[in-house]
């Protein structure tokens, strides 16, 4: 990967993390509303992933889809006036958190019913196998969402059909509060996958290097051989499932433990090292990063709130 | 004008769009090879082939997600569920997720899918394969719900569902397959959203679609030889639900009897005949009558079954009812 490259992935990663710590004294302070989950310590799994794939290649995610929204171009100022509720958000302040998308960015949304959006990928997929392209459809999801029935049913028809799909599942330990081990019959999540006799993998997700590697091959081969694959990211969330969350189901200890692991903290180390950057180049994007979110606060909070009319709007097409 | 029945209706349908459009595809269970559980596709496996005939997974989440999913992107599929009472199992794709995806996103999808459903009871499959659940899907903004109660409205209503841009549910009637009518020759279609009046009368209203339609239509006749005369509004369209006919009609007769085949709580006559009473009470020259199925699962014993859905003669003693 080239340098301007990388240095654009640290800047998404940095972005990712300060409108989400943004938001959450935002949410505090009241001004936004409902459930609000933040992506912070998953950073690097979203940045591989979206760096990995051709812009004609879809993306679909759950609830906790800020990182996506970001990383697939979706403006700060865009997703900040989506959770504040407002007119210029990305879904017109219908959605909230959960649900951005942008059809332009090939980005699919933004899904709040756990697993719910698995069929819906193997739709996507299934609407361009029958357009006859090779776009690849990527399809983000949690560790809880393996155990629910979608899941199943979407895998199956995506290796009967041989549907290009790549599912992607982001293991960070936790359904909610629910360890892996409490609620799925196996560990390695991957190991799913084989009762679909679908080729699988698993990798690092603190690391973006690691996760954009993976990705890259895992799409290639699906574009290839016209296959799903399964793609197991280890990963961890810092902050608790939701705003709400009292967390105790985990100890301080263990979230320390994967915070000396950082993602933005690895890839900065990883610049340093390559000499890709100079610590005063990588201060000077995270100066920007701030510039860029204090803006993208200020336009959400200068911005509109959607007409009263607009409530009717968009109930149909036609 | 040709007579067929209600499957060929169906068929024809789906054949002329699927020739029209080629981004028209079917998908669901036995839909292709086998031709259809109730042969609306037969012989569409041969023509079309296996991609735009799509032979799925017993797995209705499947089916319908990923009849969303093309649809997202541009394809028409039309989704068959085997009946509607295996919708319950795709009930989070049919109502909590095709109707609200074009709104939540700010209007950037859209969702051109039909879902076509086998419902009704009457034929002895018992109390989880017999239900008419219709008024639980109109219960949602976003799904427009069709229903039609003859061969010509069959045809033309699902044309234009196929042609629309909204996801669409449209439920046909297990035993009026064979029923015949009248249809237009070439190309014609009916909107949906709009009631029509298939009998003229002037002494009652009978609301009523689908299978209620056929019962309807002996009641009349049976009443007629009585010298009343009933006018017979077929909404055709439970959401969104066109009120003009049913509301013309009754400023005329002042007199309502609303019959439908699923349960009477909660169900398409409590929607119409609370509008009524909201929209025409000064009109209202006797209680309204709502015929219904008895609240209870249904029975597999013929003799049972028959006793618990609507019947002609409940019909006809609901009108004189209403005109006492």
């Amino acid at each position: 990967m080239k340098k301007d490259q990388l240095l654009d992935l640290y800047h998404q990663m940095v972005l990712i993390r300060r409108v989400e710590e943004r938001g959450a004294e935002l949410y505090q302070a009241g001004k936004i509303g409902g459930f609000m989950h933040l992506y912070i310590g998953q950073e690097a799994v979203s940045t591989g992933l979206i760096a990995a794939r051709e812009p004609r290649d879809r993306v679909i995610t759950a609830y906790r889809d800020h990182g996506v929204a970001l990383n697939t171009g979706i403006s700060a100022n865009e997703v900040m006036a989506e959770l504040l509720g407002k007119a210029t958000g990305i879904s017109k302040g219908k959605g909230g958190s959960m649900h951005m998308a942008s059809v332009e960015k090939n980005m699919w949304g933004g899904h709040a019913i756990v697993g719910g959006h698995l069929p819906i990928a193997s739709g996507l997929a299934l609407g361009d196998q029958y357009a006859k392209n090779d776009n690849v459809t990527i399809c983000m999801f949690g560790d809880g969402a393996t155990n629910i029935g979608y899941f199943h049913e979407a895998l199956n028809i995506s290796k009967i059909w041989g549907l290009r799909v790549l599912w992607v599942c982001e293991n960070n330990q936790y359904g909610m509060g629910t360890a892996v081990n409490r609620a799925s019959a196996v560990d390695d999540i991957r190991q799913k996958a084989e009762g679909y006799n679908m080729k699988n993998s698993q990798v690092d997700g603190m690391d973006v290097m690691k996760v954009y590697d993976a990705a890259r091959e895992a799409i290639e081969y699906v574009r290839a051989e016209s296959q799903p694959y399964f793609l197991e990211v280890i990963t961890y969330r810092y902050r608790g499932h939701s705003m709400g969350d009292p967390e105790r189901y985990r100890k301080q200890e263990e979230v320390k433990k994967w915070q000396e692991n950082d993602p933005i903290g690895i890839f900065r180390k990883h610049l340093l090292e390559k000499k890709t950057a100079s610590a005063k180049a990588l201060d000077e994007i995270d100066a920007q990063v701030e510039d860029e979110v204090n803006q993208a606060v200020e336009f959400a909070e200068t911005s509109p709130e959607p007409a009263l009319e607009d409530l009717f709007k968009n109930v149909y097409v036609e | 004008m040709a007579k067929i029945t209600m499957r060929e209706a169906i068929s024809q349908a789906l054949m002329e769009e699927m020739d029209r459009d080629p981004a028209v595809f079917i998908l669901g269970e036995e839909v292709g090879v086998w031709g259809g559980t109730y042969a609306v596709t037969k012989g569409f496996y041969d023509k079309y082939g296996p991609d735009r005939i799509k032979d799925t997974p017993i797995a209705e989440n499947a089916i319908i997600g990923a009849a969303i999913g093309a649809a997202m992107v541009g394809q028409r599929p039309i989704a068959e569920l085997m009946t509607i009472n295996f919708a319950f199992s795709a009930m989070d794709y049919i109502v909590n997720q095709a109707p609200k995806l074009h709104y939540m996103f700010g209007g950037q999808f859209r969702v051109p899918m039909v879902i076509r459903a086998v419902g009704g009871g009457g034929r002895q499959l018992g109390a989880t394969h017999s239900q008419t659940p219709d008024a639980i899907f109109a219960h949602f903004p976003g799904l427009k719900v069709v229903s039609p109660g003859t061969p010509e409205d069959a045809k033309g209503l699902l044309k234009s569902a196929i042609r629309s841009d909204d996801p669409i549910l449209f439920i046909e009637h297990a035993t009026m397959y064979q029923v015949r009518g009248e249809v237009p020759d070439g190309e014609y279609l009916i909107p949906i959203g709009k009631s029509k009046v298939q009998r003229a009368g002037k002494d009652a209203t009978i609301v009523t679609y689908s299978k209620g339609l056929e019962l309807s239509l002996k009641a009349a006749d049976e009443l007629a030889k009585d010298g009343i005369e009933a006018e017979i509004v077929d909404l055709r369209t439970l959401r969104p639900l066109d009120m003009e006919p049913v509301l013309e009609s009754f400023k005329k007769t002042n007199r309502a009897v609303l019959v439908e085949e699923g349960w009477k709580s909660y169900g398409v006559g409590s929607e119409v005949g609370s509008r009524i009473y909201e929209e025409a009470f000064d009109y209202v020259d006797a209680p309204i009558i709502r015929i219904a199925q008895k609240e209870v699962p249904l029975p597999y014993n013929r003799t049972l079954e028959q006793a618990a859905l609507p019947q002609v003669p409940d019909i006809v003693a609901a009108v004189k009812e209403v005109l006492k």
